[in-house]
Order: C-alpha cells, then structure tokens, then sequence
C-alpha cells in the first residue's frame, strides 16, 4: 500500500435507474476519497444521491438502481464489480455500515449475543467463548449499562439509543476500517443523538476506523466531521474540510444553506433562504443543476456543467470559480 | 403565585388559556385478559396538569423529546382530543361548554392547524383546489363558484403558489410546496390562531427556512397568534417569544424566549440546549448527559427528571415539583426553588 | 342524513366535467396502471375475453340466433340435434340442442345473462353493506367495531352454500309455490351478497383504520367536517383499490355459486335458465350421449370465471404498489 494511499476512492461513480420512461441518472459522475481514520460527511437534501452513494460503496444498491459507471477502490482494489459472495466478505469485516432505523439491522428472532458472535466468528477464527467475550466487550464500548446482562437479550427489549449501539458494536465488531453510517441518528431524540455521535467519534477516534458519515444534519456534521462533501441533484456541489465549508462556503448552495439553519444566540428576523426546491431526477436542468434557483446564475451555467476545482479553501463545482 | 393558581381574570387578554389540561390514554390490556391474568387498568399520562396562556401576536411554543406530550397538547386544543381534565379557553369561552359541531364551528373556523407530515396531511385524491375550498364550503363562509375560486386563487398567491396549481394533486408538488398547501387550507377559513405541530420536521433546511420565513410574514399581516409544537431548539428559538420545555407530560420550564435560551433554568432545558449542534465551534467535543426519556407508563416518582439529572436530592425523589415564578417566567425545580443550581456556564 | 350533510356533500366544480374527464384520461393512459395492462398479455386476453361475454350478455337478444324464452318457435323435432361439426342437420344450431329442441348457443347467450345479472346484482349488494359496515367499524372504532365484527366472525363461519340454501328454504316455505319462481333471482342476490359482505368489511375496516390515522382525515376533523362526510368524501376514495380487487375476485365468486345453486336445483328455475341451471338440465342427458348439453354450458361458466379471476389477479398486483 503506497504511503499516502486513501481508503476509498471513489472515481466518476454514476447510479441509474432505468425505468420505463429512460433512465434516471440518480448519481452523476461523482469522485471523492477517504483517507484512513478520516471522518468524511456527506450531507445534502432528500434526493440528493447520498444514501444511494453510500449503499453503492458497501454493495447494497437495490434493483433497479445500478452502477452505470466509475469504479470504487478500497486500498487500491476495485471493489464495485466484485461478484455477490467475495462483496459480502467485505461487507462487514472491512466495510461496516449502520442505517437510520437500528431495527433494520438486527434480526428480530434473534438474541444479541447470537447476532454478535455469528458476526465475529464469520469473520474472524475465534472460538466460540472468545468471541462471546469479545461481544461482551463491545457492548460494554458502546456504552450499554449492565452488558452481561443485557447480552442475551433480544432487540425489542432496548430503546431506541440502546438498539443503535447495539448496531453500532455490530458494525465495530470485527474492525473494519471503514464504516458507512447512513442517517444514524435521525430516528433518536436529540438528547440521544449527542451522545450517539459522541459515542461514534471517540469509538473511530479509538479504533482508527474511517467514516463516511450520511446525513442531513449539518449540525452532526459540523460536530464529527473532518471532511464533508455537498451533494446536490446527484452531484458533489462543494468538498472540503468541515470548517471551511461551514463559515466560508464557496458554491452558493452550500453558502445559502449554512445561511438557512437558524442559529440560537443570532436573533434574525428573517432565515436566508434558497427560493425553490431541488429539482426531480427527470427534470434537472442542463449546465449546473443549481442554476435554477442560483442567485448569482450567469450563461455559462445554464450551458455547461462545472467540474470540481479548488477555490479557498475548499473544492467547489461552480462557475464562479 | 404559580401558572396554575394565576386567576383568570374577566378581562383576560389571552387569546388562548389552557388551565390544568390533563390528557390520560388507557392502554390496558383487553378486558379479557385483564381479567383472566388479573392485570389491573394502566393509565398513560400523556398530558398531566399543563397550564399556559398566549397573548394575540405571539408565538408560544412546546418543545421536548417525543413522547412528552407537546402534540398531545396541540390535539388536545383543536379538539382531536377529549382533554380528560382541566380547562381550555379560547378569548375566554371555555371550549368544553359548547356541545356539538353548530356551537363549535364559530370557534373551530378561528382555530385552524398545520400538521408534520406534508405527505400524509392532503387527501391524495383531492386537487389542490379542492383541498382548499375544504374548510370555505364547510363554514358557508363564501356562496358561489366564482367567489370561491377568487378566494382560492387569493390563498395560493398568499403562500406562494400560483392560481394554477389549483388544478393539480398533491402528489405532483415537493414537500415544501406540499406544506404551503397544508398552510393554505389553514388561512381558508380566516383564523386569528394557528397550532402548528412540527411544521418543519419533515423537510430539508433550505425549504424549512422558507416555510418559517413564510410563516414569520404570516404572522405579521394577519395578526396571527401561534401555538409552535417542535423539538428543534433552534427552529423553537427562531419562531417563539415564549417556550414551554416539556417532560414526561409536565411543564418542566415556561419562560421568555429571550430568558430561556440565555439563562436555562431546569436542568433538563439546560441538558437540550447542550444537544444543540453549535455551527460556530466545529468539532466541539460535548459531554452529554446520559441516560434516556424513561416509559410514562410507569414515571418516576417525585420529580420526574431526576433519574437523569446531576442535581436531584431525596426531596426530588420524593416530592413532584410545581411551577414557582422566576425571571421571564415559571420553572418546576427544587434545585431552583432551594437554590440549589449553579449558574450557567454561558450567562 | 341531516341537510349539514348533504351541503357538505355538494361539489363545485372548477373545470368543466368534460375538460376532467379528459385530464384524468389523459392521466390514466400515462399512468403505472395503464403500462402494467399493456405489457400483461395473459391480462389483455382475458379482458378481450370478458369483454367479449360481458357484450354479448348485454346485447343477448341482438346477437343470440333465437330467443330460447319464446315457446312458439321451439320444435321439439329439433330436440336432441347435435352440434354441426358432430353431425350437420343444416338447421343451422351451432352447438346443438337441448330436450325441448332448444339452441344451445342462445341459451347459453341468456344463461350468462342471468348468471352475470345474479354475479353483479349480489356482489354489489355485498359492497353496499361491507363497505358502509367497513367504514363505520374502522371509523368509530370502539364498540362498534367489536360488534360488526364479531357479527361478520359469524357470518364467516357458515359457508355460502350453506347460508344460501337456508334462505332459499326459508323463502320456499315462506311464500306460495306458485310464486317461487319470480323471485329466486331476488333470493339468489340477497342470499349470495350476504354471504359475501364480510370481506368487504373486513378489507375496508383495515384500510380505513390506517386513513382514518393519516393527518388529513385530521385536518378534515379539526375543520369541523361531519364524521360521515369524512368517511365518504375522504375515506372511501382512498380504501376503494383493494375493494375493486375484492370485488372483481368476488363477481367470479358470486357466477359459481349461483351456478352451484342452481345445479343443486336451488337457484333459477328452468323457465329461466342460468349456466348453472343449464348444466343441471344437461347432466341428465350426459349418460345417454348428448353430452353437448351439459358441457357447453359448463365451458362457458368455465372461461367466464376463468377471465375474470385472471383480471382480478392482474388487478390486484397493479394496485399494489409495493409490487409494481
């Protein structure tokens, strides 16, 4: 592995759907890295392609959704052609993932201790009672009071917070390098969102594990990222480090957006906000998706199609720049 | 003097009194099997003892973590619910005094709600037109076709749509145009008070800021007065000039926006103003309380927050605190009543 | 139904009845429905072929080569003849005749008159009762809903048959012999719609339960809305996909057990035959060889129930979104 090789590299990866009327580009030539131990949000509205980059990368893109181009490298290996059974090995021992509804991802009929043993003896050569110790020391990670307790337990039996630990010492338990959280805080009440992303950050921070954090919030952003990447209609409108997008975004999307969120403690009259909604799949405009609702749209954007390049601090696909 | 012991004065100037409001679900098991394993009745106390009252004009808003009973509350007021105890007055008419749908609807028509979901609020068989007219042909309010349509034309214009889109159907709008649909059909009938219960929870941020923004400049053209029911502290922050926090059914701290937000009070309003993500110090490392919103099936005893709370002593244990008078407002604390509470770090 | 009601009810159109029907046309050949159809070719056979019974149920005295009611043009010299393709007398009965020298094809065209008539008759009768129970029980909820419920757990536990063949008892003792025969259809279509409205309920309760929760039954309600326009205007448009499923299932359904009753001898009499009828009359002759008799009509109830259950089908997982 070359020194400063990234995780993941993503190049040029374009999801369709083709349905009956044409083909529906959800995700339009996007690329992006993350580098070992990196925690890369990716945040944007409904819509935007994120979740669906995210299931890309960890091979869970449902039908009829495709990957219509690019590739997708973990360490340098091509990893988005690989057949079903070699992506599954993968799946969980190098690449976790944990998704907004903790229920999803635990099977219902089975206690705890079964899901989390079956996970680390599938992937590692522990012995039944090692890894059992080994669950048990992941749960007590997480933060789950009483865990030798609650280790036979079954998934209905946790709330809400406890079940996303719970998924979260799943996805931790054979360490994979890189974890795909989509949405992982959505469900909770925000009390319990502080302390998962708490919990997410120190356990990376911990372990080593890299991030690709999928979400709306900004404000989860804001407090885990390192990196983040804007997505807009299927495409990466800004990337850079977090505080830089944060108080000094280039593309003005990302500028009208971060105006958007009302802040406690700046009293406004008025929340800057972006007229407009983000366009359908089958209705975004030639040139720069954003150029219907940009304030500072000019010919060139209704034309062609900016590329991503640097601009301060961040990369910015804006003809502005 | 608390919130709850304050008299009701002829003369109120409230356009909205809420007084003692409880609200009990039974969630028994079926009588058969309680009487067979001999289970006895469970009560869930959603709404437990709630008092509050908004000035025309204002905002008021509830917040709390789901399961408090904030939209309990607001079903509570435009009659989606029987309140099981306590008042609501509206301009000081008690609600629970008129019987039946031709002595409520003078009321109903002045009272109107915007629901969360954008998707789910509009019947999906219904053009947009039709939804609209809705609430204009059920008060009789305007005779005729073409008087109807002016004043549908009138109402989409007013939340940003054009006379057109009358002619279309819901699923063909995104959800934030969705949303001024649901606050159309809200204005068709001319009401003063607006309950609004989580307005923005289901759309992106760009689109949230137009909806408030949308719903600020409302406000102030009709003289709208709004009961805001969010769980967003910064959204609650934006909107509200006064907020209530609840807990576990119970108002845990009613004060100004203002005092609130800049000297919180309660611990628990103190523990969900630390939850808010800070966009001005990036990667804040935050120490958050631990521990979750317990079952209010079975609540704890005395204060019901003080299981999570760094403050409770064995009078909280034991003994359920009432709202006492403090700046801007009224807080249901021991600490605070015994001086107890340290100052906040912010103020 | 109070006048609020009925003023609530009343609906001011903004486009002209002819410019919707054309809008939702237009939707509807652009829609997922319209393209499930087309690209189903076991449904667009069956559907030719429904189409094809239903029209020449309707237009039965146009297209039928004899009317089979009119006794002074029956012969009974004709009676026993044999399909043409069997044995060509050159009378030009296509499919033979029966023991009164009756045309087989005619009476089979009018037999599926009366069948139909019974199927749509009752099955409607059914939707009427199922629905409005549905609504109410899913609506109101509470007590009400224990009761109609537990009311149709009953219903269900007696078979149709059984259920039509009491009432048809009942009605024969009732009422004097001479009278049977003019109203076994009626006996026929409250018999079997009564013993169909239970899945109607039962579906339209499940789906209204889930509406009457949706926030804009809710906003209908805060407006102040009568709770029955509600489940009318509100409600039933939404629950009515999976009860035209039910109900075309349920026509299939209603054809067979008319016909069962009636081969039982229960159902229409002979001076009215339906398929079913027909059969009966036919199955005495099977043995002496002039099987056409039984087994035409019996090939006709046959593609009938077959066609219709097959769009049923198609119908079913076009409405389902989950599986389209």
């Amino acid at each position: 592995m070359a020194a400063n090789q990234p995780l993941l590299q993503v190049n040029n990866l374009r999801i369709e759907f083709p349905n009956r009327r044409g083909t529906l580009v959800a995700v339009d030539d996007i690329s992006l890295h993350i580098d070992p131990g990196e925690v890369l949000g990716v945040v944007g509205e409904s819509g935007a392609g994120k979740s669906l980059t995210g299931a890309a990368i960890i091979g869970l893109l449902e039908p009829p959704g495709r990957i219509a181009g690019g590739e997708i490298l973990l360490d340098g290996r091509r990893i988005d052609n690989l057949p079903y059974e070699q992506m599954r090995r993968i799946r969980g021992k190098e690449i976790g993932a944990i998704f907004q509804d903790p229920l999803t991802s635990l099977n219902p009929l089975y206690k705890i201790s079964r899901q989390l043993v079956e996970t680390i003896q599938t992937h590692t050569d522990m012995s039944a009672t090692q890894a059992r110790n080994h669950a048990l020391d992941l749960l007590d990670s997480v933060g789950i009071p009483a865990a030798s307790e609650r280790l036979d337990a079954y998934p209905h039996e946790f709330s809400g917070g406890m079940r996303q630990r719970v998924v979260i010492a799943l996805a931790l338990a054979v360490n994979p390098r890189l974890i795909i959280a989509d949405e992982p805080t959505t469900a909770l009440d925000v009390s319990i969102q502080a302390q998962i992303i708490g919990l997410l950050r120190r356990l990376c921070r911990d372990h080593g594990t890299a991030v690709m954090l999928v979400t709306h919030d900004m404000g989860v952003i804001a407090e885990t990222a390192d990196r983040v990447a804007v997505m807009y209609a299927g495409r990466i409108a800004e990337v850079g480090p977090v505080e830089a997008v944060v108080k000094d975004a280039r593309h003005p999307y990302t500028h009208g957006l971060m105006g958007s969120i009302p802040a406690v403690g700046h009293h406004v009259e008025r929340l800057t906000q972006i007229d407009g909604a983000m366009p359908r799949l089958t209705e975004i405009p030639p040139g720069c998706a954003f150029n219907p609702r940009c304030p500072k749209v000019f010919d060139k954007c209704l034309a062609e199609r900016p590329d991503l390049r640097p601009a301060g601090r961040t990369d910015v696909s804006c003809w502005l720049y | 003097m608390t919130i709850a012991a304050a008299p009701t004065t002829p003369h109120d100037s409230a356009k909205l009194r809420v007084h003692g409001l409880k609200r009990y679900f039974d969630v028994s098991a079926p009588w058969l099997n309680r009487v067979l394993e001999g289970r006895k009745r469970q009560l869930l106390k959603a709404v437990d003892d709630i008092s509050f009252a908004i000035e025309p004009g204002k905002t008021l808003s509830l917040v709390g973590e789901s399961g408090c009973g904030k939209s309990t509350v607001a079903r509570c007021i435009v009659g989606l619910y029987r309140p099981s105890g306590g008042s609501i007055d509206f301009e000081g008419v008690d609600l629970a005094t008129l019987r039946g749908r031709a002595a409520q609807a003078p009321i109903r028509r002045r009272m109107q709600m915007i629901f969360q979901d954008p998707f789910a609020s509009l019947n999906p068989r219904w053009r947009v037109f039709d939804i609209i007219a809705e609430p204009i042909r059920a008060f009789r309010l305007l005779r005729g076709a073409g008087a109807i349509q002016r004043r549908v034309d009138e109402l989409l214009g007013q939340v940003g749509l054009a006379a057109r889109d009358g002619e279309k159907y819901p699923h063909e709008f995104s959800g934030g145009q969705r949303q001024r649909i649901s606050i159309a059909r809200a204005l068709a009938s001319n009401p003063d008070f607006l309950v609004c219960d989580e307005p923005t929870s289901a759309l992106d941020v760009s689109v949230q800021a137009q909806i408030l923004n949308l719903m600020k400049e409302l406000q102030r053209e009709l003289g709208l007065t709004y009961l805001f029911i969010s769980h967003d502290l910064s959204v609650v922050y934006h909107m509200s000039d006064t907020v209530g926090v609840m807990y576990l059914g119970r108002l845990a701290e009613i004060r100004s926006a203002a005092d609130l937000f800049s000297e919180p009070q309660h611990p628990y309003t103190r523990l969900l103003l630390e939850t808010i993500p800070d966009l001005d110090v990036i990667g804040r490392h935050r120490e958050p309380l631990a521990g979750e919103v317990p079952s209010p099936i079975n609540p704890p005893s005395g204060c019901t927050f003080h299981p999570r709370c760094p403050l409770a002593n064995e009078r909280c244990r034991a003994e359920r605190p009432e709202l006492q008078p403090t700046a801007g407002g009224f807080v249901a604390c021991h600490a605070v009543a015994e001086g107890r509470l340290p100052p906040h770090p912010a103020s | 139904m109070t006048k609020a009601v009925s003023d609530d009810l009343e609906i001011e159109p903004r486009l002209t009845p002819a410019r919707r029907l054309v809008d939702g046309l237009r939707r509807f050949f652009d829609g997922d429905i319209w393209h499930s159809f087309k690209s189903s070719r076991i449904t667009v056979v069956a559907t030719v072929i429904t189409l094809v019974i239903f029209l020449a149920a309707l237009f039965a005295p146009l297209v039928s080569p004899s009317n089979p009611y009119d006794l002074a043009t029956l012969n009974l010299l004709d009676a026993f003849t044999a399909p043409v393709w069997v044995d060509d007398t050159g009378a030009g009965f296509l499919l033979g005749t029966d023991d009164q020298g009756r045309d087989m094809l005619s009476a089979i065209i009018f037999g599926t008159r009366v069948s139909l008539l019974v199927g749509f008759a009752s099955i409607f009768f059914a939707m009427v009762i199922g629905i409005s129970l549905g609504l109410l029980s899913g609506y109101v909820g509470g007590l009400t809903d224990a009761v109609i419920m537990r009311i149709a757990d009953i219903q269900l536990s007696f078979p149709a048959i059984l259920i039509a063949l009491l009432i048809d008892g009942v009605v024969r003792g009732v009422l004097p012999s001479d009278r049977h025969n003019d109203v076994a259809v009626w006996v026929l279509i409250f018999a079997i719609g009564i013993s169909n409205w239970v899945q109607f309920a039962r579906t339209v309760r499940g789906s209204c339960m889930v509406e009457r929760n949706k926030e804009y039954v809710q906003a209908a309600r805060v407006i102040g809305i009568h709770p029955i326009v509600i489940m009318l205007r509100h409600v039933l448009p939404n629950v009515m996909g999976p009860v035209l499923v039910i109900a075309t299932i349920g026509l299939a359904v209603a054809v067979l057990t008319e016909a069962t009753l009636s081969f039982l001898g229960v159902g229409m009499p002979p001076t009215r035959p339906s398929l079913g009828t027909l059969v009966n009359t036919g199955q005495n002759f099977l043995a002496s060889g002039e099987w056409w008799i039984a087994v035409f009509p019996g090939l006709a109830l046959a593609t009938l129930v077959l066609a219709v259950n097959l769009l049923g089908d198609w119908l079913r997982d076009a409405l389902n979104p989950k599986l389209r």
